[in-house]
């Protein structure tokens, strides 16, 4: 069994354990779920050293798919329909893998006090990160889809059983406009499978298989507005702040932390598979995101529920990600997937810290908190970090992001593109307004309930899930070169599509 | 490589100070205060010994070289442009280390005595590193994006220390005002950064600042507006330098980050982060040069910035916002002295590095000399204090000697400094610049003996804090003291000699610029003099006479207003606002009017599922009607067809249920009877 099977099927395991596992034995449970996690984590850090060490004997950048598609194993599946079994990494998806690794176990952390219907929980939890492993390990279109749906599914459930608020309303809102997506999605693949006439739905067999430029001319839109509703596309944004305020923490964290970006990773593969279709469009969507970006951030400003305030932030965020993917540059497509990386640690930093604060403080109006500094000063230091690689820092994430994003971006020589990217980069003013409001309203000032006063920081359970994603977002921020290297590499084969397709564009 | 260890190892002046940062920070901080201190303290010593040694390397082997002794690729954007991360080592980035080293070094020590039992002191510490490690990190940049990067560091610990006693609303607001006034001038440096990383396809300053890439910039036309990219690129990264050296209309955080201690107002606001903004312009001088528009800009700013600056501080009485709004002035000086140079006569480039060093020394004491008073008297406000010269004879001694040299009195180190920036005006034919500057000169000497008389001499005013004042804790006057000596003496030293672009005519002190610059100090001292050297009335009635200048002064020409009602009242109220309705009601509307849509339809359907067979049966008749209507238009012979097949079959499944229901076996028509 490769290693690949091994990562993915951990948590399955985990699950039939769980489900096995009497109802009383809440703390038996948690530490199955954190066991499995924990070795998935180990095993994703391997992954990535792994596939770096390969990568670092090879020359240059590669071009093809072959040579940086590794820890391949490929099975027949459904052989007359060509369905395969086909897994296999490049850089990009090693480094989701590892995001996705790390985003779950530290939610699993974060979720340490869970009392009601423990083991469900957990094994719905766990059900949704097998999912989010196979779709990034995936090279099956077939088995990519059926793993996507794996991983949006038991939102439904997580939302609607242990959210709060109004919670049967997000969580069927957010479930339905995600099937949207996904009714998008299925569409897209069987024409595309149809269309490449392969009898294959490997994604680099039908990449090269071409698909005739009048068909990516209208599938194009289509598949991008189906990954798009997920990874936040205006105007298909608007589960995102209900669901994320109805979910429980570790959902949260795992939904805007993970989940999100496998609409970023979806619509990367979009481009990958009809670049014709990306270059007639890419002008298009990069307008949508600018108003995402911006819209994100304005929209934030007036918000008093935490929740609400991440959750736009992370349309403003996630914006980036589809913006960078629009501009069909190679340093900003490069930017967009550390965005994702970036995105994904500070958005479940933030979740987590949510549900620690909500948790003492019982309230998430951040006009009802302020000069939370004195009795929590952990949790205080832990979300300046995280506002701060919000705002683009340098020295963390963020700004390895946003820098990348706005030099690609930059580097389109026309007055719209110009408009656009000085549009996209002068938000990170209208971010730091928000990020710096919330910040100061919370921790800052003086006391504003006397019965904060009370409250203790962190516990050690809680210290362990901040510490890993503040030292991973200041490790990133600080020494990107890995990532670069990891990116670059796996955008090659992209590029060279789309360099084919602007040439056979030219009359 | 060069063979010299201090400039070889350079890395570890920013280096020892961000390892300080960590350790007292993340470990140190709970073993207490003194601990916390002495390491910090510890790690400025270490980084100084290695700034002075590699300054002093500098300048006796490689004067007047462009060294990289060390870089890294730190962010490959594309094969063909990196951000690269390193060390640039030539006069100017040798003479900010000095500064930065050794002013911080002496504000670490005086903070001791001034911080003492502060329940912050750790993180005082910490962040005080903190600050010196991205200082140095963006003096000694080698490419614009680590000047950028390290900007925006020293940015957010500029943050941090205003910030500092977090419960106090005023800090709050004051801090989080300095972080989005100085980000939304960084967003102009960052467009110049990208047009730069378009236009020139580089970053590192060695390569932008060649006169190759500025003669290719200057080439470049934009394909919109119709220039070329060097004076727009030149303008947009003098928005953030702007921005940050707080030009007028920027200039609105500085007096209200005075809310932050006073150590960190000397250090930060006064000697070091605050002259960023002219080191970055000194840094891409040759592109400025290049540009007439873009060095118009600068002066002009800088000149009108400087008498602005001026006026405000004559009509303010809290201690640090005089002294403030006095940095703001200098700041514009040194602006118009860049402003006034040109590649041929680079007097200006040496008079405004000049300045920036002198004012260091002169600002910082005069700052810790404010906080010495501060320390005392446990007030900010000039009104409160008066006669304290009996009770902190250091303070008072260094204080002077400090208002000396500001106000350019010879020799003290002001006056060298401001008359180079004088000559370089008056060579270089800016005559008008020259007689703004000449009377901000007077301004400024008017306003520092005005706040050191009110201080200082006249009559105590609030006995009861008069009484209780006491001088200060060595280890904040032995700070005043060491620093008193360069506020005296740096004058003297053959600055040009170290520090120039191009060559420098070396010439003595011309009497015709320097001696009106005298008398209109001296004038604004023996003014100062006989309005406040004693108790008296005139102040009150000067003001009364002139009272609606007097408030539009006083109230800063109420641009802080301007500002809150464009932020608050049209950015929020009328953009911001909107936006949030119309999320939630046009954009989710429309996501949950399509849902209720498919309720509805399915609501309205429903009434079609009434468990009726008859009614089942009529729509199914009506539908094969309707569907034989289509074929028949079709085509008809299929449509007679499929009509009798589907009503054979019909037929048969009548005949069916019908013979089931005879033998009592029919499910389907059982369970309808039932409901």
């Amino acid at each position: 069994m490769g290693l690949l099977t091994t990562i993915i099927l951990i948590p399955l395991l985990a699950v039939f354990v769980i489900v096995l596992l009497p109802d009383r034995q809440k703390q038996a449970i948690k530490w199955v779920a954190l066991a499995a996690t924990g070795i998935d984590l180990g095993l994703s850090i391997y992954l990535l050293v792994d596939y770096l060490h390969l990568i670092s004997g090879l020359p240059g950048s590669g071009t093809s798919t072959a040579l940086s598609l590794q820890y391949v194993e490929r099975h027949v599946w459904l052989g007359r329909l060509g369905i395969e079994y086909f897994l296999g990494v490049d850089g990009i998806s090693v480094l989701m893998i590892f995001l996705t690794a790390v985003v779950i176990f530290c939610g699993v952390c974060a979720s340490w006090k869970h009392e009601y219907r423990t083991k469900e929980f957990f094994a719905f939890l766990l059900l949704l990160v097998t999912g989010v492993f196979g779709v990034f390990a995936a090279h099956d279109l077939f088995l990519f889809f059926l793993f996507y749906e794996v991983a949006v599914l038991p939102m439904y459930v997580l939302i609607g059983l242990w959210g709060t608020g109004p919670k049967e309303y997000s969580a069927m809102k957010l479930t339905l406009m995600l099937m949207g997506g996904s009714a998008l999605i299925v569409v897209g693949i069987l024409v595309l499978y149809f269309q490449a006439g392969v009898g294959s739905f490997s994604m680099s067999a039908i990449a090269q298989a071409k698909i005739p430029a009048s068909t990516q001319a209208w599938l194009f839109p289509i598949m991008f507005f189906g990954f798009g509703t997920l990874g936040g596309l205006w105007p298909f944004h608007t589960w995102s702040p209900d669901g994320h305020a109805s979910a429980p923490t570790a959902v949260s964290m795992l939904h805007a932390g993970v989940l999100m970006k496998l609409g970023g990773y979806g619509c990367l593969k979009t481009i990958y598979l009809m670049p014709e279709g990306a270059l007639m469009w890419g002008t298009f969507f990069m307008v949508l995101t600018t108003v995402n970006i911006f819209y994100g951030a304005l929209v934030a400003i007036q918000k008093t529920d935490l929740k609400y305030i991440t959750a736009y932030s992370s349309v403003s965020h996630c914006g980036l990600v589809l913006f960078g993917l629009g501009t069909l540059n190679a340093t900003a497509m490069q930017g967009a997937v550390v965005q994702m990386f970036a995105h994904g640690l500070m958005t479940a930093l933030f979740f987590a810290l949510i549900g620690m604060i909500y948790g003492r403080t019982h309230t998430r109006y951040i006009t009802e908190m302020g000069g939370l500094f004195k009795v929590m000063p952990f949790l205080g230091v832990a979300y300046m970090v995280g506002g701060f690689a919000g705002l683009g820092l340098p020295g963390l994430a963020g700004f390895i992001a946003e820098v990348q994003v706005f030099i690609g971006a930059f580097a389109l020589n026309s007055i719209g593109h110009r408009l656009l990217t000085i549009l996209v980069a002068a938000s990170v003013v209208t971010t730091a307004v928000y990020i710096l409001r919330f910040l100061t309203r919370m921790f800052y000032g003086p006391l504003q309930n006397p019965e904060h006063a009370k409250l203790t920081d962190a516990t050690f359970v809680e210290r362990v899930p901040l510490t890993i994603l503040v030292f991973l977002l200041a490790f990133a921020g600080m020494f990107p070169g890995w990532m670069i290297r990891l990116i670059e590499y796996s955008l090659a084969p992209v590029m060279a599509n789309l360099e084919q397709a602007r040439r056979a564009m030219l009359p | 490589m060069t063979g010299h260890w201090f400039i070889d190892h350079l890395w570890l002046v920013p280096l020892f100070p961000f390892l300080g940062f960590l350790l007292v920070g993340l470990v140190i901080r709970p073993l207490g205060d003194r601990p916390s201190s002495t390491v910090a303290i510890l790690a400025m010593v270490a980084s100084a010994v290695v700034g002075w040694g590699a300054a002093f390397q500098y300048f006796t082997h490689h004067a007047g070289e462009t060294l990289v002794p060390w870089q890294y690729e730190w962010l490959r954007f594309s094969p063909t442009l990196v951000g690269n991360m390193g060390v640039l080592v030539d006069d100017i980035s040798m003479l900010l280390v000095l500064v930065v080293t050794t002013i911080s070094l002496l504000i670490h020590v005086y903070s001791q005595g001034y911080m003492r039992g502060d329940p912050g002191y750790p993180r005082f510490f910490s962040f005080l590193n903190l600050f010196t490690f991205s200082m140095l990190g963006l003096v000694l940049a080698c490419s614009v994006l680590q000047m950028f990067i390290f900007w925006e560091l020293v940015g957010v610990s500029s943050f941090l220390l205003i910030g500092f006693y977090w419960a106090k609303p005023s800090a709050v607001s004051a801090c989080k005002k300095a972080f989005i006034v100085t980000r939304f001038a960084d967003l102009g440096f960052l467009l110049g950064l990208l047009m730069l990383s378009y236009y020139a396809k580089g970053l590192d300053f060695t390569f932008l600042t060649s006169p190759e890439t500025v003669a290719k910039l200057a080439r470049t036309t934009l394909p919109f507006l119709g220039v070329s990219a060097l004076p727009l690129s030149a303008i947009l990264i003098f928005c953030g330098a702007a921005g940050k050296s707080a030009m007028f209309p920027l200039h609105i955080w500085l007096p209200d980050a005075m809310e932050g201690p006073t150590p960190v107002s000397a250090l930060i606001h006064a000697a070091t982060m605050v002259v960023a903004g002219v080191y970055l312009v000194a840094r891409m001088f040759p592109m400025f040069a290049a540009s007439e528009p873009a060095i118009l800009t600068v002066m002009s700013i800088g000149a009108f910035t400087a008498l602005f600056a001026a006026v405000i501080a004559v009509t303010q009485f809290d201690i640090k916002r005089v002294l403030a709004y006095s940095t703001l002035s200098q700041l514009g000086y040194m602006m118009l002295a860049l402003g006034v140079a040109t590649l041929d006569k680079p007097l200006g480039f040496t008079a405004s590095m000049f300045h920036l060093t002198t004012h260091a020394c002169f600002k910082a004491l005069l700052f810790l000399g404010a906080g010495s008073v501060i320390h005392a008297v446990h007030t900010n406000d000039m009104r409160e204090m008066g006669g304290l010269r009996r009770k902190l004879p250091i303070t008072h001694a260094t204080f002077l000697i400090a208002c000396l040299a500001i106000a350019g009195v010879p020799p003290f180190s002001g006056f060298f400094s401001k008359d180079e920036i004088l000559a370089a005006a008056v060579e270089n034919g800016h005559y008008f610049v020259f007689a703004l500057a000449l009377g901000v000169a007077g301004l400024t000497a008017f306003y520092m003996f005005r706040l050191y008389f009110m201080t200082f001499w006249s009559e105590p005013q609030d006995h009861e804090k008069y009484h209780h004042a006491h001088e200060s804790p060595w280890s904040m006057t032995s700070v005043l003291i060491v620093l008193a000596v360069p506020t005296a003496l740096l004058g003297l030293v053959p600055f040009g000699h170290y520090v120039h672009r191009g060559e420098l005519e070396h010439h003595g002190i011309n009497w015709l610029i320097a001696g009106p610059a005298i008398l209109v100090g001296l004038a604004g001292i023996a003014v100062a003099f006989m309005l406040y050297f004693r108790p008296n009335g005139l102040p009150d009635r000067i003001a009364f006479a002139f009272s609606g200048i007097y408030r539009v002064i006083r109230d800063k020409f109420y641009i802080d207003e301007l500002y809150l009602f464009v932020t608050h009242h049209v950015i929020f109220r009328y953009v911001s606002a909107p936006f949030n309705w119309f999320d939630r009601h046009c954009v989710d509307g429309l996501m949950d009017l399509t849902a209720q849509s498919a309720l509805l339809s399915g609501r309205s359907l429903r009434r079609t599922v009434t468990g009726h067979l008859q009614t089942y049966l009529l729509w199914a008749w009506l539908g094969s009607a309707v569907l034989a209507l289509v074929v028949w238009q079709m085509q008809a012979a299929l449509g007679w067809a499929l009509t009798f097949v589907g009503l054979g079959i019909i037929a048969g499944i009548f005949a069916w249920q019908w013979v089931l229901q005879l033998l009592n076996r029919s499910e389907p028509l059982k369970r309808i009877e039932k409901d």
